[in-house]
């Protein structure tokens, strides 16, 4: 099939970037999404022109690397996958696509579709983590039984893979559904649940500090996350930290 | 010829560990603040190495090409994690596990090694569990198992088809704690391009960061490489587009050998590529096959009306169907290991049963299944496989037959290691699939996840320990020392050189040529001829690559074709010298198959009469052949059977 | 800031108060209603009925409580809006939202409602309080203001009709979204309630939308 794409591109941080268009004819709906760019990208190459630069590994949807927003939603129009799953039949003949990368304050952009979300890491090093040292004698793994349903909970928000469709599609660029994924996968294992305050008012505090908005409960986080993040986990850090701050002695 | 040390400790099988323990040097708390280590790779070795490395208190630089650690490939693993727990009560043990993992390694792998793995595999549970990983659990709260490749027990642990993700975010909390804690820097978008020795102890590395395009010079009192597998080789494979060799790479041309290099995985149940625009393989988890039922039509008139789209899989009769694996293997049916499933697979599609386009597929049927269990069970089972199969094929397994194929997925060869994990550089580690060590010829299903965890929390922090105590009146290293400007200086000599070639193709022409290449004479099946034929080939693109590739953009700026090239060009060399290996290995043996050695039934047939060793390669130089030293396997408490599975 | 002091600066903190607000404000918005009831039961009874509520001490001092509820809800959504606005500063060329298009208007049908709040006690509360009122008999005989035929007056505009129609629709479409949004922003969300919560949240915002624009429309009916 033939499609005109609208992309893109900018030069670095301190560009000011723009959309260019291109023309692909011959397009395979067996194709990935990403394939798709791979080959538009060997005609920049042979052209001498440079190609398209954006974030992609695994290309099986569990890396979290691929971030684009096509068509204005993040990882494309099918729900419940990432950009790399995407494949060309989900578009017709003639199609006019958009590709842009995530748009954040707090994720600048890096190169064409690429940004920088080590934002996310920073939210996760001050509380994201059970302070549990390696040894070679923690306590026997079922010495404390985890009820099946909070432990299938946990691991529900614990699949989040912080691609950061979430931010992308919040009009307030929220970063609240993958902070909150990890203070529940958290909070909801006896584990975690020692810290689990102090891990909710640290998170936040650096969630704010980097720059991501508020959110409004418009739920557009939940619809486009690819793993299907559910916004229970949003009204379970609301309830840890109004708890904490009220707590704290800070 | 210099000898290999294997420095496994003396003593029984089961002490030598804990002995090693027991006597190994340790670095007093006050004085591994002031001790550099380097850690490449943020999978499950290396996260967790730098995790446990920062807790003990040494002063840690991780570095991970990806823009963060959490995206490294270990994330992708589905099955589950082995451990010798014993939960279901029955029969494991230690013993067993290290057994199963010596047999299923078709005994090419070091006793020591396997056994102090086994030992370690119950700890990384208790482990996991305390930071949080949520293992499947059954009602009472206790952990949850399910059996896997074709062993007796129930032993592999599980999250969904997710067991790798969760793992690997465990070791990435762990990780970002002691980033908070100071402990460990993180360099992300950093790619490793060289190693620095000086007086012939690996002391650093030189890094590119991949924004800035700058080059830095990073010292170290010790280098860990845990920079994952070399199954890109292959250009299609299941692994992820940025995994590649250069590390390990490097570290081979800098001294350390490359042991077993033939010896790469080749998972059975995998999509089918459609086409030459496929940029890499999915797999689909092994789990399929506890339910999903092998075949291809008895008839080739049937195979090719389903390629051309005549036919489908329903209008086969049941007596027209083939189903190979049961008919060859009855007691082990569809569940034999993998390396007997996918040349099976091959074979069948060989003599023109394949049932795609290609002629590169066969089918994998639940109707049986769902006839027996019902689509709800089904459903529970394999219910998001199913549905990534549809998101890919646009077909719906639950009415129509999946169609499968094997692809590369692990490489089991690797750096070679010594008992404490250190290469033949002094200071210069390799863990988890980066090394050699634990899998022999052949990877058990679950046992990845076991070793490159076991290795970064429970064996390096000891023996990297016992390593560094020698080194805490080095002092800082300094990164003015003129062997750092020297490897400086060849990582800029080499990156201009690919900005200012005036080539003709783009960097993935010659990795798609030499993954061609590579699949056909050094894939599932090798023989002498092809295997000289690929060296030829290989030199062939080889002198093209270096003539004709052509890399744009600018050199200080993000620059993907130019990271892509610099990957290429030691897999490149790599590839040859797996060929070398392979044909030198007359024999064989688990995931390496020469045709010249299988019985009359067209088994693998094992030659341990003069091959029980690790292959080990040493670099001698670019246009040199690389000279090969023997590592002898001594099995000293089991004794070695030719695998059956009938 | 992990302080107490500090809770509201936070993200979180602010939807607190948002949320807090807000429920706060619906409460007053069904006493209201109910009070304007009397609208259509006899006129001595609405004049009477405005009477105590200007005049009662406890509704006075309610009257303080409701114009801080209203500001801290107002400053509260411009704050909350410009850090939104900074946190989001280049738009997509190409935007396609799945969630309602109120849900991600709540600052402009907010700001609305806040004009036609200006305008309403413009008429109403400065127009009874320092405006000209006719003067009429309560039930005990003693002089009143004649806030009904004001109020009569006022509606059988028909532009004034329409504001307060076009304006009531708004304000339901605003509680709609902000009546759960209240529950899940105080982390009260539960598989078997939530549920629940929003559809009492839109039984709510149809209530009162129905119930003020009746006032309007009955009495431009039924003085045509």
């Amino acid at each position: 099939m033939n499609l005109t794409l609208k992309v893109w591109r900018q030069n670095g941080a301190e560009d000011k970037g723009r959309i260019v268009e291109y023309k692909m004819s011959d397009i395979s709906p067996d194709m990935s999404f990403l394939e798709m760019i791979d080959v538009l990208n060997e005609e920049l190459i042979e052209k001498g022109d440079d190609p398209i630069a954006f974030d992609h590994d695994c290309r099986e949807g569990i890396c979290g690397s691929c971030s684009m927003y096509i068509n204005g939603e993040p990882h494309g129009p099918e729900d419940l996958i990432t950009t790399c799953q995407l494949h060309m039949r989900s578009f017709k003949d003639g199609d006019t696509i958009y590709i842009e990368p995530w748009r954040a304050a707090a994720f600048p952009v890096i190169k064409d579709l690429v940004v920088d979300r080590t934002a996310f890491d920073a939210i996760i090093q001050v509380g994201g983590y059970v302070s549990v040292n390696t040894s070679g004698n923690t306590q026997d793994a079922n010495a404390l039984p985890v009820p099946k349903a909070d432990a299938d909970a946990a691991f529900d928000a614990a699949t989040c893979i912080g691609c950061g469709a979430c931010v992308a599609t919040c009009k307030n660029s929220s970063a609240m559904l993958f902070t909150s994924a990890k203070i529940s996968h958290l909070a909801l294992l006896p584990q975690g649940k020692v810290e689990a305050q102090e891990r909710a008012l640290n998170m936040v505090e650096k969630m704010d500090e980097l720059g991501f908005g508020n959110c409004t409960n418009t739920g557009d986080c939940e619809v486009q996350c690819p793993k299907g993040i559910s916004l229970d986990n949003i009204a379970l850090m609301n309830r840890e930290f109004l708890g904490a701050s009220l707590k704290s002695e800070k | 010829m210099t000898k290999l040390f294997d420095n496994i400790p003396e003593g029984p099988l089961a002490d030598k560990w804990t002995k090693y323990k027991a006597d190994a040097k340790l670095v007093n708390p006050a004085n591994r603040r002031n001790i550099d280590v380097i850690v490449i790779g943020t999978g499950l070795a290396g996260g967790a190495a730098a995790a446990s490395l920062g807790e003990m208190g040494f002063n840690v630089k991780s570095f991970c090409f990806q823009d963060s650690p959490r995206r490294a490939h270990s994330i992708a693993a589905q099955g589950g994690i082995n451990a010798a727990k014993n939960y279901q009560n029955d029969g494991d043990s230690t013993y067993r596990l290290f057994y199963d993992t010596i047999k299923g390694g078709d005994y090419r792998s070091r006793e020591a090694n396997v056994y102090r793995l086994a030992e370690v595999s119950a700890n990384i549970i208790d482990q996991c569990v305390a930071q949080g990983v949520p293992f499947a659990r059954e009602y009472g709260g206790l952990l949850d198992n399910r059996s896997f490749g074709g062993v007796q027990v129930q032993r592999t642990f599980y999250a969904k088809g997710q067991t790798g993700q969760q793992l690997l975010i465990g070791a990435y909390q762990a990780l970002s704690r002691q980033i908070n804690k100071g402990t460990v820097t993180m360099y992300n978008r950093h790619e490793m391009m060289e190693i620095v020795k000086i007086d012939g102890k690996a002391r650093g590395i030189i890094a590119r960061n991949l924004i800035t395009g700058e080059i830095e010079k990073h010292s170290a009192h010790a280098v860990v490489v845990a920079s994952g597998g070399y199954s890109n080789v292959f250009f299609l494979s299941t692994n992820a587009m940025g995994s590649n060799c250069t590390a390990a790479w490097k570290s081979y041309k800098n001294g350390a050998h490359f042991a077993n290099s033939c010896y790469v995985q080749i998972h059975p149940t995998c999509i089918p590529v459609t086409g030459d625009h496929q940029s890499k393989l999915t797999l689909m988890s092994e789990s399929l096959r506890n339910d999903g039922r092998i075949w291809v039509p008895k008839k080739k008139e049937d195979s090719q009306a389903i390629a051309k789209g005549e036919k489908t899989a329903l209008d086969i009769a049941e007596d027209d169907r083939d189903y190979y694996l049961e008919r060859r293997y009855p007691a082990f049916g569809n569940l034999v290991p993998r390396d007997v499933a996918s040349r099976a697979a091959k074979e069948r599609c060989d003599a023109g049963f394949g049932v795609n386009k290609t002629g590169q597929a066969v089918f994998l049927d639940f109707s049986d299944a769902i006839n027996r269990l019902g689509k709800d069970a089904v459903e529970a089972r394999y219910g998001n496989l199913f549905q990534m199969y549809e998101k890919i094929t646009a077909e719906n397994p639950y009415e129509m037959p999946m169609k499968i194929y094997p692809a590369i997925h692990y490489t089991m060869g690797g750096i070679w290691v010594d008992y404490n994990l250190q290469t033949a550089v002094p200071g210069l580690f390799a863990a988890g699939e980066a090394n050699f060590s634990d899998h022999g010829a052949n990877r058990l299903g679950a046992s990845a996840l076991m070793q490159g965890l076991a290795d970064g929390y429970f064996v390096l922090p000891y023996t990297i320990s016992n390593y560094l105590a020698d080194d805490i009146r080095t002092g800082a290293i300094s990164t003015e020392h003129a062997e750092f400007e020297k490897a400086e200086k060849a990582v800029k000599d080499r990156l201009d050189f690919f900005m200012n070639n005036k080539g003709s193709k783009s960097v993935d022409y010659f990795h798609k040529k030499l993954g061609k290449v590579m699949w056909e004479k050094c894939g599932m099946a090798r023989n002498k001829e092809g295997l000289e034929e690929a060296i030829e080939e290989i030199k062939a693109i080889r002198e093209e690559f270096w003539k004709e590739v052509k890399v744009p953009g600018v050199q200080n700026s993000f620059n993907q074709e130019l990271e892509k090239a610099g990957r290429v060009a030691d897999f490149i060399e790599l590839g040859d010298l797996m060929c070398r290996d392979a044909l030198s290995r007359e024999e064989s043996c688990g995931g390496h198959f020469r045709e010249e050695h299988q019985t009359t039934e067209g088994e693998a047939l094992r030659n341990d009469e003069d091959y029980t060793y690790v292959a080990a390669w040493e670099y001698k130089g670019d246009n040199e052949t690389p000279e090969l030293h023997k590592e002898d396997l001594k099995f000293e408490n089991i004794e070695l059977k030719q695998r059956s599975y009938k | 800031m992990s302080n107490s002091a500090g809770l509201f600066s936070s993200s979180l903190g602010r939807k607190y108060l948002m949320a807090i607000t807000g429920l706060f404000l619906c409460s007053f918005l069904l006493i209201h209603l109910i009070g304007n009831v009397t609208l259509f039961t006899d006129p001595v009874q609405f004049n009477e009925y405005t009477r105590f509520m200007s005049s009662n001490p406890l509704i006075r001092v309610m009257e303080i409580v409701l114009v801080v509820g209203f500001l801290a809800h107002i400053i509260d959504a411009i704050m909350l809006t410009k850090a939104n606005k900074t946190a989001q500063p280049v738009k997509y060329a190409m935007d396609k939202k799945k969630s309602t298009w109120y849900s991600r208007n709540m600052g402009l049908t907010g700001t609305i409602i806040l004009a036609f709040l200006i305008l309403h006690l413009q008429s109403f509360w400065y127009g009874y309080k320092f405006g000209d009122v006719a003067m009429t008999l309560d039930s005990s005989g003693t002089d009143i203001k004649d806030m009904y035929t004001m109020v009569v007056a006022a509606f059988s505009q028909s532009w004034y009709s329409a504001i307060y129609v076009v304006a009531m629709i708004l304000l339901g479409t605003h509680l709609n979204h902000g009546f759960q949004s209240a529950f899940q922003s105080m982390g009260l969300r539960h598989k078997k309630y939530t549920p629940a919560i929003k559809k009492a949240g839109t039984a709510f915002a149809v209530i009162i939308t129905l119930g003020f624009i009746s006032f309007p429309i009955y009495f431009y009916i039924t003085q045509l």
